[in-house]
């Protein structure tokens, strides 16, 4: 047996993987051509940006190969990201209103805030 | 025998094989090359840059008050004289996933040492990153000329033209210096530098870096472009 050494993967499975990910930006391109609004819009969004993102790390850039001590190493750090994200996001309501009231900014945007 | 069965992921339960990683005294990812593994952490460390720059453009869209501008009427363009919205996107879009697509390939015919193809392959990846980067030079100028600027545009909320010119523009520059970086191990894999240490490690590496890139492109589509 000659000495493996990398990542062995047929040539199918990169090909299979390409497609699904042009099918997925084709859906989250129509997502916003149909104009989709709301809730549905968002989670449809997420949801294709979730699988693109899954599919790019797991199989082309071979992590679903990988040892459990550098999955983890590379993907449990972002996570603390989510902290951010929330203090930013519970933050923002009272800074617009700050903006508002104290400024004398128009709440042009009141519409779309939530 | 026991040490081999540690090697391989297979025979070990994961976390048995994590604590043993990290607590043997020797090194941690066995198995792993370290130009892989620091080619990893270069890249988390680069996730942390771009988020702080996307939960900077959330926070800042956020607490507007004026209108955000509606990004599908903004790079909307006018092909046969009608208006399709977020096309050049769309296009950018496939032209990254289609470069991310030959670079796979690339890396596997390294692995398989088929000197050429992996040349070829790393080239036609360049070249799409090339376009890449001309199609965002043609949106960048485009936008300019509508008088988008970092600190005003006549859409809306000022903060549009800073998020926007700071994330792709940042981007773009990683697409950029990933195109010089394949052209160059291209150039050397096709000299058959590799083949003589008989090791193509580095065309991984080189594919770890632009995956990477096309993967940042996946988010700021979703959330500068779609939401």
């Amino acid at each position: 047996m000659p000495h493996i050494e990398g990542q062995q993967h047929p040539i199918g499975l990169y090909l299979k993987i390409w497609g699904l990910l042009f099918v997925l930006s084709t859906m989250s391109y129509l997502v916003d051509y149909f104009h989709l609004h709301g809730m549905l819009r968002w989670s449809l969004i997420i949801l294709f940006m979730l699988l693109k993102a899954g599919l790019i790390v797991s199989i082309f850039m071979h992590m679903a190969w990988e040892r459990l001590a550098i999955i983890y190493a590379i993907l449990i750090p972002p996570l603390c990201l989510l902290v951010l994200i929330g203090l930013m996001a519970s933050e923002a309501d009272y800074i617009f209103w700050a903006r508002v009231f104290f400024f004398g900014q128009p709440a042009e945007a009141l519409a779309g805030h939530p | 025998m026991a040490a081999d069965s540690t090697l391989n992921p297979s025979t070990s339960s994961g976390w048995k094989q994590l604590s043993q990683d990290w607590a043997s005294d020797k090194e941690a990812f066995k198995g792993v090359p370290w130009g892989k593994a620091m080619m990893w952490i270069f890249l988390l460390s680069d996730t942390f840059i771009f988020s702080c720059f996307l939960v900077g453009y959330m926070s800042v869209r956020m607490t507007t008050t004026d209108p955000w501008p509606i990004p599908s009427e903004v790079f909307a363009l006018d092909i046969a004289g009608r208006s399709i919205p977020l096309i050049l996107i769309a296009i950018m879009t496939f032209v990254l996933i289609s470069s991310s697509g030959t670079m796979a390939m690339a890396v596997n015919f390294g692995y398989r040492r088929d000197r050429r193809r992996t040349a070829a392959l790393m080239v036609i990846t360049a070249m799409f990153g090339a376009t890449f980067v001309g199609m965002q030079a043609f949106e960048w100028s485009k936008l300019i000329a509508e008088g988008v600027r970092p600190w005003w545009n006549p859409m809306g909320a000022a903060q549009f033209g800073s998020c926007f010119f700071m994330i792709t523009g940042f981007h773009g520059l990683h697409v950029s210096i990933g195109v010089i970086y394949l052209l160059t191990v291209a150039f050397k894999v096709f000299r058959g530098d590799y083949e003589r240490r008989g090791n193509y490690q580095i065309v991984e590496i080189a594919g770890l870096y632009w995956h990477f890139v096309d993967l940042v492109w996946v988010f700021i589509f979703a959330f500068f472009y779609l939401w």
